[in-house]
């Protein structure tokens, strides 16, 4: 008694520290402090279980902690900043597939006694856990291929790919109630896990490379969602805490993510963007003016306020540290320097923060999209770098835009706007930039890294 | 069984409360941290895992399941706070950058 009393203890003290370590990452100031703290809550945790259960065989234990933490540190600190997303994606994975083996362990426990009894409630939470845990794990490796490029990043789609994913959730759902009804069936247990880890890859394939921060998200909340009905099924309250906590951190990512696209979460998940029908070509032929690196640099110069407007083009082409560069050659001529961050800028929720904090540059720059669109009108020179759609003023003007309503960066109220860009080609939607050929618009073409290296060069050479 | 299961209900409840009041205060600035961070508690999975791993059981699979539970828990767990704090160690402000 005293003994489970004191281990129950520990996993209080433990779900407090996990939220105070939440809570102190409200300020950049506090937040490694409250990584630390939840740190300590886990190895609490880990301890407690250890001392308190009755534990008798060690050396399995001893083990997998030895294999998993040397992985996990080894990946941790070999992992890039661009690669965060991918590597997320594999922790969810991981995650969700140890609960399906808890549960599975569970369910062998109970199969191994002698008179096989199980609650209508232990069924169903068992049964939840399996299938969300089983489809969070393969949807998260999927998710990781496609971040890591293992598998093309563009959405999958195949005939009749709704039929097929209706007759899995039929299977999974009719596996599911013949369970409830004879609980003691294995066959039963390995149709909906099976059935559930094809159903986690169908899901995420027809999934393209933009809308990942939204998977991502939702894989967050369902990784929750299991650690929780897992705690229902093997009697840890910690377990239900904490999942709680994840579950609610993921829906509200999610919820922030789909705002920032103004799409819906079913839009996301179940329609591809790739539907989108293209506008057609109205007859009048824009113009676009282009820029050489030379003027560029005499505008800017001249400049006393400069926005930057970094999209994910920023980071594949590495051009953070050059854009660092630039950002000092520019204070030290006396220019205001900021950086105005779109929410699904990246390619998971704060993805470009991370980013440029990597390159060194302070995060009191970063300014959030609703702070920075009022500085626009009064900024000198906005630049636009690897950013397309989060900067398209479609979004505002045109009503039969598909992404019309989406907030976005206004640089185009700027007094001069630069876009550095490759080449004239669309964004990942698909969807024409105006803001190309708007008349405060100048555009200097080449790849990212090089053109602001550029720059930085022909202030240096003054 | 009734009792706990409600006692547990209403520890969820609250906690799901709990978890959409501190989370709405985190900054845009830190979700990726703030993604990782909750990824790596989410590891308190291990918990049931090491007894899983490490309770008397006869059948070879049940132990080759827990052992497996307990090294992706783990990895999941020390992987997640330690990106977390890398990612957290780059955040400077203006004055400490230079």
């Amino acid at each position: 008694m005293t003994q489970t009393f004191l281990v129950q203890l520990a996993y209080i003290t433990a779900s407090i520290l996990f939220a105070f370590g939440l809570k102190f990452l409200s300020s950049p100031a506090t937040a490694r402090r409250g990584n630390m703290l939840s740190a300590c809550g886990m190895l609490l945790a880990v301890l407690a279980t250890l001392a308190g259960h009755q534990i008798i065989s060690w050396q399995w234990i001893l083990i997998g902690l030895m294999i998993g933490s040397a992985f996990g540190t080894l990946v941790a600190f070999k992992a890039s900043m661009t690669q965060m997303p991918e590597m997320i994606a594999l922790l969810h994975g991981c995650g969700a597939l140890a609960s399906v083996f808890v549960d599975w362990v569970h369910y062998e426990k109970l199969l191994h006694e002698i008179i096989f009894s199980i609650s209508a409630v232990e069924s169903i939470m068992l049964y939840l856990s399996i299938v969300i845990g089983a489809l969070t794990f393969t949807g998260s490796v999927v998710a990781w291929a496609k971040l890591s490029e293992r598998l093309p990043g563009k959405p999958l789609l195949f005939f009749g790919q709704q039929w097929i994913n209706g007759l899995i959730l039929i299977s999974i759902l009719v596996s599911g109630a013949l369970f409830f009804q004879h609980p003691s069936e294995i066959m039963y247990f390995y149709t909906f896990l099976a059935f559930s880890c094809v159903f986690g890859v169908l899901l995420v394939i027809p999934i393209g490379g933009a809308d990942m921060p939204v998977v991502i998200s939702v894989l967050n909340s369902y990784s929750g969602v299991v650690a929780c009905t897992t705690g229902f099924v093997i009697n840890n309250t910690l377990l239900i805490v904490v999942g709680a906590l994840v579950g609610a951190n993921g829906i509200i990512l999610s919820i922030i993510m789909c705002k920032a696209m103004n799409r819906s979460l079913t839009n996301v998940l179940f329609g591809g963007f790739g539907q989108v029908k293209k506008r057609t070509a109205d007859g009048i032929k824009k113009e676009a003016h282009p820029i050489s690196v030379e003027d560029a640099q005499l505008i800017l110069e001249a400049a006393k306020t400069v926005i930057f407007a970094p999209g994910y083009g920023m980071a594949v082409a590495q051009a953070q540290h050059a854009v660092r560069e630039l950002t000092h050659v520019l204070e030290n001529n006396g220019c205001d320097v900021k950086f105005a961050i779109h929410p699904v800028a990246g390619r998971m929720p704060g993805h470009m923060n991370v980013l440029l904090a990597e390159a060194n540059i302070p995060y009191d720059q970063l300014l959030e999209m609703e702070a920075a669109n009022p500085l626009l009108e009064t900024t000198d020179v906005a630049i636009v770098i690897g950013a397309n759609d989060t900067v398209n003023p479609a979004a505002i003007n045109e009503k039969s835009s598909p992404i019309y309503g989406m907030p976005i960066i206004e640089t185009f109220k700027a007094k001069t706007v630069f876009v550095i860009k490759r080449s004239m080609a669309s964004g990942f939607a698909g969807i024409e930039n105006d803001l190309f050929y708007y008349d405060n618009t100048r555009m200097i073409f080449g790849d990212a890294k090089d053109v602001v290296q550029r720059l930085v060069a022909e202030f240096k050479t003054k | 069984m009734n009792d706990v299961l409600s006692y547990q209900l209403f520890i969820l409840a609250l906690s799901i409360f709990l978890g959409f009041a501190l989370i709405s205060k985190v900054p845009p600035l830190l979700h990726t941290p703030l993604m990782s961070e909750a990824n790596a508690i989410c590891g308190i999975i291990i918990v049931g895992a090491l007894i899983a791993a490490g309770i008397e059981s006869e059948s070879p699979f049940s132990i080759f399941l827990g052992t497996a539970a307990v090294a992706l828990a783990a990895f999941n767990v020390v992987g997640g706070y330690l990106v977390t704090e890398r990612m957290l160690k780059m955040f400077k402000k203006k004055d400490a950058a230079k």
